[in-house]
C-alpha cells in the first residue's frame, strides 16, 4: 500500500490511471478510514487531494459557487454558500459530529453513494453539478448521475469530482432538506426529503425541483412532484398532490430503520414539509 | 508496505515518526509518540474518545491518517494543562465529578474547548449538540455540562 498527496488535479489523476492495482480517493476520509479498518477495502494506493489548492476553495463565479472536493463541512458552513443555499449547506451540516464535520466533504458524500447520503438530495434539488476531471477530457454531469447504486458510482477509472457547481440564485428562491431520524441527531436518514422553488412575483411557484433519499437505490429527483407543485402557490391541494407523487416514487426497502410503507408514506410527509420551508425562504407568504 | 516519513508539530514541540500509509493518527501518537491521553473507544469515529485538533480543527483522530499530518500542528490532550496548572476545564471536570472511569474524558475535553474557542457562551442545547460527537457510558452527560458551563463561566471572567 502506497500513500501520496499530489499537489494537482492532474497529479492525482496521472497516479490513479497509472496504479495497476485498487486505489482509494480520500478526502475527508469519514468514509474511507471506516471502510479500511474493517477490512471492507484494500487498497494498494491512497491518493490524498487534501493538499490540492483547487479542491480547497470554495469560489464565487459568475453562474454560481464552485465548491472544491476537499472543502470540509466546517469550511462550507462558515461560507457564503450558505445564505444563497441554506438547505445544501444545512443537509452537508447533518453528517455526523463536531468531529466528523471537521473532515467529511460533499463530494466524499456524493462518491461514497449511499441512497442515504444527507448532502445528496439537496445537491439534486438545487441541480448542483459535478465536474470531473480523468484521463480524457473534462467533463460536468448532474450530480444525480454519479450515484449508480449502493457504494457504485459512475466514475471511469483515473476520474475524480474535483468540484461541486451550484447555480447562481435568483430573487425569490428557497430551498431545504429534512430528514426523518428516531433520534436528535448523529445518525443516518430513514427517510430524506431535498425542495427547491423560485417564485414569481407574486408568490406562484415558477420553477421547482424535488429529490428524495433512502427510498430507492440511488437519491431520486422526482419531476411528477415538481410539476404538482408548479404554478400553485404551495395550498393544501398541491401539496397532496406533491406528497402522492413523492410516494408514488419510492422503491424503498425493509429494514431495521425503517419498513417499506413507513418510508413512503414518510417521503411523502417530509417532501411537503421541506416545500413549506423552501417557500417561506424565498418569500413566499 | 513501505513506511511513509513525517515530520510534524504536536502540542508546540516537532515530531517525526515513519508510519504505515493506513496507520490512524491515533495509532501514531499512542504506540509510536508515546502520547496514549487520546483513547480508542470505537475507532470508526463514533464515540470521540481519540478527539484531537489539528491545525485548530476538531478532528477524530482514528479517522486521520498519521501520513495526513505532514506539516500540520496538533494538540492533544498532553499539551491542555499549563504544566502543573491544569485548564479550567480540566479543572471543573474534577470538581463537578464529570467522570467515573475516564476514558471518553480527554476526548470530552479537547471537544469542549474546541467548543468554547468558537462560542464562549453556549447554551445547554448548544453545549449538548458541541458534545454529541463524545460518548460517555458512565457518568450520563449533566455532570459533564454542567463542568462546561462553570469552567465557560469563569474563563469568560463572569
Amino acid at each position: 500500500m502506497r500513500y501520496e498527496a499530489p499537489s494537482s488535479t492532474k497529479a492525482a489523476v496521472t497516479l490513479l490511471t497509472k496504479e495497476k492495482g485498487k486505489s482509494a480517493i480520500l478526502a475527508g476520509g469519514t468514509d474511507l478510514l471506516v471502510r479500511l479498518k474493517g477490512g471492507f477495502v484494500e487498497p494498494d494506493l491512497i491518493v490524498d487531494i487534501k493538499r490540492i489548492p483547487a479542491m480547497r476553495e470554495i469560489k464565487k463565479t459568475a453562474s454560481g459557487f464552485q465548491v472544491g472536493a476537499a472543502v470540509s463541512g466546517n469550511e462550507l458552513g462558515a461560507s457564503v454558500v450558505k445564505k444563497a443555499w441554506p438547505g445544501v449547506v444545512e443537509a452537508a451540516n447533518l453528517i455526523g459530529s463536531k468531529q466528523v464535520q471537521g473532515r467529511c466533504t460533499m463530494v466524499g458524500n456524493l462518491c461514497n453513494a449511499s441512497p442515504a447520503a444527507d448532502s445528496v438530495p439537496a445537491l439534486v434539488a438545487a441541480g448542483a453539478h459535478a465536474v470531473i476531471v480523468g484521463p480524457k477530457k473534462k467533463r460536468t454531469v448532474p450530480v444525480e448521475k454519479i450515484a449508480t447504486g449502493p457504494g457504485r458510482t459512475s466514475l471511469a477509472k483515473g476520474e475524480i469530482v474535483e468540484s461541486l457547481l451550484l447555480p447562481k440564485r435568483p430573487a425569490r428562491a428557497g430551498d431545504a432538506y429534512l430528514r426523518f431520524i428516531p433520534r436528535s441527531e448523529m445518525d443516518i436518514a430513514v427517510v430524506s426529503a431535498g425542495v427547491s422553488l423560485v417564485l414569481d412575483a407574486k408568490g406562484v411557484v415558477k420553477e421547482a425541483r424535488v429529490a428524495l433519499g433512502a427510498v430507492a437505490p440511488t437519491v431520486l429527483l422526482v419531476a411528477p412532484a415538481a410539476k404538482a407543485i408548479i404554478g400553485s402557490k404551495l395550498d393544501d391541494a398541491a401539496l397532496d398532490k406533491l406528497a402522492a407523487a413523492c410516494s408514488a416514487a419510492c422503491s424503498p426497502i425493509d429494514d431495521k430503520r425503517g419498513t417499506i410503507e413507513f418510508r413512503t408514506k414518510v417521503a411523502g410527509v417530509l417532501a411537503k414539509r421541506a416545500a413549506k420551508i423552501a417557500y417561506q425562504r424565498a418569500g413566499g407568504k | 508496505m513501505a513506511g511513509v516519513h513525517v515530520s510534524t508539530t504536536v502540542n508546540g514541540d516537532p515530531a517525526e515518526f515513519v508510519c504505515d500509509p493506513d496507520e490512524p493518527l491515533l495509532d501514531v501518537l499512542r504506540n509510536r509518540l508515546g502520547l496514549t491521553g487520546a483513547k480508542e473507544g470505537c475507532g470508526t469515529g463514533d464515540c470521540g474518545a481519540c478527539s484531537v485538533t489539528v491545525d485548530g480543527e476538531l478532528v477524530c483522530s482514528c479517522l486521520v491518517l498519521g501520513a495526513e499530518v505532514e506539516g500540520r500542528k496538533i494538540e492533544t490532550i498532553e499539551g491542555m494543562a499549563d504544566g502543573d496548572k491544569l485548564h479550567p476545564l480540566q479543572r471543573k471536570f474534577i470538581e463537578h465529578a464529570a467522570l467515573q472511569c475516564g476514558i471518553c474524558t480527554p476526548g470530552f475535553l479537547i471537544a469542549a474547548r474546541a467548543l468554547l474557542k468558537k462560542n464562549a457562551n453556549p447554551t445547554e442545547e448548544e453545549i449538548r449538540f458541541g458534545l454529541a460527537g463524545n460518548l460517555c457510558r458512565c457518568t450520563g452527560y449533566d455532570k459533564i455540562v454542567r463542568a462546561v458551563q462553570d469552567a465557560a463561566r469563569e474563563m469568560r471572567g463572569a
